[in-house]
């Protein structure tokens, strides 16, 4: 009676329900350990490069800031590791273009002792002040979206916030990363929520958790504040419970209007293992220097749940996880949208919640499905979260009509989620072509 | 460590199972019980009519893949689905080499001359019949009555016609088998012409002896429930179109019980059945948008009662879902579905700043409603 969930009100329409795969679910987070060389990119985050503190040839200790926050829209960088700047010079990102990276050279025996700390009392601040230590720590939206999460929390005066939704849903297949977080980390994450909650005037927080991680909401529940202003909800599991306007849905029961932001409603979502992290982080004035990242897939003789120093290079990564075959596919995110990896140099950003490893020959068992015309079968009617109609926008995007896409259909409303080239059995690749008609778009608009 | 081959595509990673080939192989299968059945009742000319007809619609397909003029492959089944529903909706007793004319006619104009799979306007098998319908008008309106004695070991003597020439008239052969003239008119014609109504329950299951029905609806019903289930089909459309045959009969019905049939006689005559399930199902000429498909189904149902109590023809689906299929593009446009938060502002439960959460409506309000998140005890 799973389909009923809709009509009881209980989450939002459509949606899909992929395999799971969340083998790595009971596997506690582990430390790596460090790369001989960290990479740390000083553009890892929506907005501008942080600016370089550091000097080549100088000595950073694990925690030191070593780039700084360039304008509000941009944060610092902490050093991972105690090392020497080995240099400061292009490196591979994942997203394709090379992009300005501080190499450090990681002593030997670096401990995983911090060893740069400003302890402060938060509830002191007031809001600017406490936006200022957000923004000191450097962390960014962990979920995928990398805006900086200081710049997000500035929310304008004239929109009250009632209702902080906590995203713990994590409905990317494979990803575990979060819900170990929400296993070991409870209390860090209600930390975190009483931060966030300081800021935006005491609004009530739900903690939104798929259904099929009870150990979680277990775990949550036990640490909750005995005033009641924070609670946690059981959702249905279903892709992508885990966007943010489908959450203020099923939790809220509000809908996001296009061209608005979630705080217009009087909703505010923040991803759990941000939160965790802030918990964690901001009492003790640390940066962010290493996140949990789960790291599975077909090619992986070792899977599980690593706490991963930031700018540990893939290849070291894969090497320590055993990832080892003829060709490999390298997914930093989820399997329904993350972005695959073209240089095992490429190091870890903060964004990044999951690494996938599949073996080349899956990939190219999935790659050689023959592409149809599209029969009008109207299953991505079915699945768009968004109520797009993916059939018309494709056939349009096939004759690069993108004006008309965004003026009738409504092509500015997706979110590449996915879902539709995720159940298309004519295998025609929409979300694709949507990102390429959006990416045109935008640069007509900025033209 | 050697650095392996790093393939780069773009999100998604993840692909479901189901594929073209996969939902018309599923049809395929749906259609072989029906097909069974059908060679039950009329012996060997069904099955040769069948196997002409199909053959005839895979040849041809395959020359214009061949050719290079049409998209897809003889392996994504949709020509076999075209050759079978095109076999069941013509008479037993149809001359072989007119079947062939309706399967060529049925894939290039159905569907070559607009670019094979996933193009069409019309669905194909019903642009076959159409055609044939129009140019052999006294062929496709003699039907032979079932369960003849013989039928597994001599052909109806029109199916054995030789190509380009008129088939020999099944009256003088009827008359051989000691059953009159009417026994070959459908029940529809029987209704229409003569008066004569058939029960609700022999036009279900066709089991009864001697009338001359196409393939059972009770099993047509079953196959595509089938279908419907798996998720092979939308279940929509044919809910629609019986829906709104069955209501529109059933007021004629209810203003003057004795001009016009039951409603039960409306839905179960003729080929509504196969037509709301097989023919309206078609996902290419149907609409994509979930309220579309009800219009659509519900434009059919209306159109057939319509062209069956209004015009000169005794049966009305073909033409009813031909005009359907003309209108959906039509339809699609004006039932795009809602977008994401472009709904009234009304529509949402809590739209208010007040908002409770669940746990406790679930405290205040005992059960029920939010049965799913009851803490476990």
């Amino acid at each position: 009676m799973k389909f009923l969930n809709y009509f009881r009100g209980e989450t939002f329409a459509r949606g899909i329900h992929p395999p799971q795969h969340k083998e790595t679910a009971t596997m506690p987070i582990r430390r790596l350990p460090f790369a001989p060389r960290l990479i740390v990119h000083l553009s890892q985050q929506v907005g501008r490069p942080a600016r370089p503190l550091v000097r080549v040839g100088q000595e950073v200790v694990r925690g030191q800031p070593i780039a700084a926050a360039e304008g509000f829209i941009s944060v610092p960088h902490h050093a991972p590791a105690s090392g020497v700047v080995e240099a400061i010079r292009l490196h591979p990102t994942a997203n394709g273009p090379w992009g300005e990276a501080i190499v450090i050279r990681v002593h030997p025996g670096s401990t995983q002792e911090v060893l740069w700390e400003q302890p402060q009392y938060l509830p002191a601040l007031d809001a600017d002040e406490l936006i200022e230590a957000v923004q000191d720590t450097g962390i960014v939206g962990l979920g995928g979206g990398v805006f900086p999460t200081h710049a997000k929390l500035k929310v304008p005066k004239e929109w009250p916030v009632d209702t902080l939704v906590v995203n713990g849903c994590e409905c990317e297949p494979y990803l575990t990363s979060d819900h170990r977080i929400m296993v070991e980390q409870p209390a860090d994450i209600i930390a975190g929520i009483g931060i966030v909650r300081q800021l935006l005037g005491g609004p009530r927080a739900i903690i939104g958790i798929e259904d099929n991680k009870p150990d979680a909401v277990e775990a949550i529940r036990a640490r909750l504040p005995d005033d009641g202003s924070v609670s946690v909800e059981a959702v249905p599991t279903k892709y992508p419970q885990g966007a943010g306007e489908m959450l203020i849905k099923t939790l809220a029961g509000r809908e996001v209007p296009p061209d608005s932001r979630s705080y217009q409603i009087g909703a505010y979502v923040q991803n759990v293992a941000t939160l965790a992290y802030m918990g964690a982080l901001m009492p003790k004035g640390r940066g962010f220097i290493e996140r949990v990242i789960t790291v599975v897939g077909t090619a992986v003789d070792r899977p599980g749940n690593y706490l991963v120093p930031i700018g540990t290079p893939l290849r070291f990564l894969l090497d320590y996880v055993g990832a080892r075959d003829q060709s490999l596919e390298v997914v930093f995110g989820g399997p329904m949208m993350g972005q695959a990896v073209g240089s095992l140099d490429t190091p870890v950003t903060k964004g990044v919640s999951g690494i996938l490893v599949f073996r080349g020959r899956d990939v190219a068992e999935r790659a050689a499905r023959k592409t149809y015309p599209c029969i009008k079968c109207g299953e991505c009617v079915e699945c768009c979260p968004m109520g797009l109609n993916p059939s018309t926008l494709g056939m349009l995007a096939a004759k690069r009509q993108y004006e008309l896409m965004s003026e009738r259909y409504f092509l500015g409303t997706c979110f590449e989620c996915g879902s539709c080239s995720y159940v298309c059995p004519a295998n025609i690749p929409l979300v694709q072509q949507f990102r390429v008609a959006k990416r045109i778009l935008r640069e007509k608009a900025a033209a | 460590m050697s650095t392996p081959l790093i393939e780069i595509r773009s999100a998604p990673h993840v692909k479901a199972p189901r594929t073209v080939e996969m939902i018309m192989r599923h049809v395929v299968w749906s259609l072989l019980p029906i097909c069974a059945f059908y060679v039950v009742q009329y012996g060997i000319s069904a099955l040769a009519s069948i196997v002409v007809v199909t053959a005839t619609c895979l040849l041809t397909e395959k020359f214009f893949i061949r050719t290079g003029t049409q998209s897809g492959q003889l392996t994504d089944y949709s020509a076999a689905i075209t050759g079978l529903l095109l076999a069941l909706t013509l008479p037993p007793g149809f001359p072989l080499w007119m079947g062939a004319v309706a399967g060529l006619v049925a894939i290039v104009l159905g569907k070559a001359i607009f670019g094979g799979i996933g193009h069409n306007l019309f669905n194909p098998a019903l642009v076959g019949r159409a055609f044939v319908q129009a140019a052999f008008p006294t062929s496709i309106a003699t039907y032979t009555p079932s369960f003849l004695t013989g039928r597994f070991t001599e052909f109806i003597p029109s199916s054995v016609a030789w190509p380009l020439m008129i088939p020999a008239d099944t009256v003088v052969w009827m008359q051989s088998k000691q059953l009159d003239a009417l026994a070959g008119a459908t029940p529809l014609a029987k209704w229409k012409f003569d008066g004569v109504m058939a029960n609700a329950v022999e036009l279900l299951t066709s089991l009864s002896g001697h009338m001359a029905v196409g393939p059972a609806p009770a099993l047509v019903l079953l196959c595509g429930l089938y279908l419907a289930l798996r998720r092979f089909m939308d279940w929509r459309i044919p809910v629609a179109i019986l829906g709104s045959a069955a209501l529109t009969a059933w007021l004629l019905y209810a203003v003057d019980s004795t001009r016009y049939p039951n409603p039960f006689f409306m839905l179960f005559s003729g080929g509504l059945i196969l037509g709301a399930v097989y023919m309206a199902t078609d996902m290419v000429t149907s609409p994509v948008t979930p309220r579309g498909m009800w219009v659509y189904g519900a434009l059919i149902g209306l159109l057939t009662v319509v062209i069956r109590y209004y015009s000169g023809l005794p049966e009305g689906v073909m033409y009813a879902i031909l005009l359907g299929n003309a209108a959906s593009p039509l339809i699609e446009r004006i039932t795009q579905p809602l977008t994401f938060g472009r709904g009234a502002p009304g529509r949402s439960r809590e739209g208010t700043p007040g908002y409770v959460s669940r746990t406790d409506a679930d405290a205040a309000i005992p059960k029920k409603r939010f049965l799913r998140n009851k803490p476990k005890k």
